[in-house]
């Protein structure tokens, strides 16, 4: 019979590595798939899930069993995603005149008819990459939980050890400042 | 340009194309090895837990001794003694040059 996650984490706990194999092997796809939502190179994603998995191990000993494992891990993967944000600010206040040619297109259809710009396109895709890179840390994080995501105000606040009315005034705050970096693109192209 | 209108229509891109969650070829052993790897090289570790329980044990030694002479009274007039046969024998010398004189 197969241990359970509990059995695993006991067997770590007590001092037996090996028993962790099985949970890396569990989990790693949603952190990786987590991690991806914030890194662009897979070098970088493999760095953020590499340290996810370290500090996991080091920090075993705090998880109480209360929620399920799976939880816990997010915590701590989307606490690594933003301390790589953190420590990778760049290109945030480079101008948009880079744009490729098929996220122009995209632009410009989107101008003529909104509604023929379909979001499924590989362009849109790439745009909205764009705008997250220049956003702040903090603003990419709400935006990707909430927006992207879909989670909760709750969900946000446990995920990321702030308060609720902090969440709030950060996704409020995140909102506004993904609008200004719009404009700023819009400016960029039609100016 | 409608800036709302392509805030949404961006973030629904976001939405609709989520990231791949593959796991690189033998990722769980890399985890592993440098587990390994950090147990057994990790000096400022062991010295850290060395420290930790020397702290710990230094503090169970105060508190127990704290204990024991503040349940002695008697102790405290042997102290006194002590420092008096100290004094006594620290500045004996000074003493003598003064008898001397």
């Amino acid at each position: 019979m197969e241990p359970t996650e509990a059995d695993l984490i006991a067997a770590v706990l007590r001092g037996d590595a090996a028993s962790f194999e099985p949970l890396v092997q569990r989990y790693s796809p949603r952190v990786f798939a987590t991690a991806r939502r914030y890194a662009r190179r897979e070098s970088e994603v493999e760095d953020i899930s590499q340290e996810v998995w370290l500090k996991a191990y080091e920090k075993l000993k705090s998880f109480r069993g209360e929620a399920p494992f799976e939880h816990w891990l997010m915590r701590l993967t989307v606490r690594t995603c933003y301390d790589f944000l953190r420590g990778h600010q760049r290109n945030r206040e480079s101008s948009f005149s880079d744009l490729t040619e098929p996220e122009n297109d995209w632009l410009e259809r989107f101008v003529a008819q909104p509604e023929t710009a379909s979001e499924n396109a590989d362009a849109a895709r790439l745009l909205i990459e764009r705008i997250l890179e220049r956003l702040s840390p903090q603003a990419r994080l709400v935006i990707t939980l909430l927006e992207i995501e879909d989670r909760s105000v709750k969900e946000i606040a446990q995920l990321t050890g702030w308060s609720v009315p902090l969440v709030k005034v950060r996704a409020f705050r995140a909102r506004a400042e993904m609008r200004r970096i719009l404009a700023k693109m819009a400016m960029d192209k039609y100016l | 340009m409608n800036i709302a209108e392509l805030q949404k229509k961006l973030l629904a891109a976001a939405r609709a194309n989520p990231p791949g969650d593959r796991v690189p070829y033998a990722f769980e052993k890399r985890v592993m090895a440098l587990l390994a790897a950090r147990a057994t090289t990790d000096p400022l570790a062991m010295w850290m837990r060395g420290l930790w329980q020397a702290a710990v044990s230094c503090a169970v030694i105060a508190l127990l001794l704290g204990v024991w002479a503040f349940f002695n009274p008697t102790a405290s007039t042997n102290a006194d003694d002590l420092s008096q046969n100290f004094e006594n024998t620290l500045l004996a010398s000074v003493d003598q040059n003064d008898l001397a004189q």
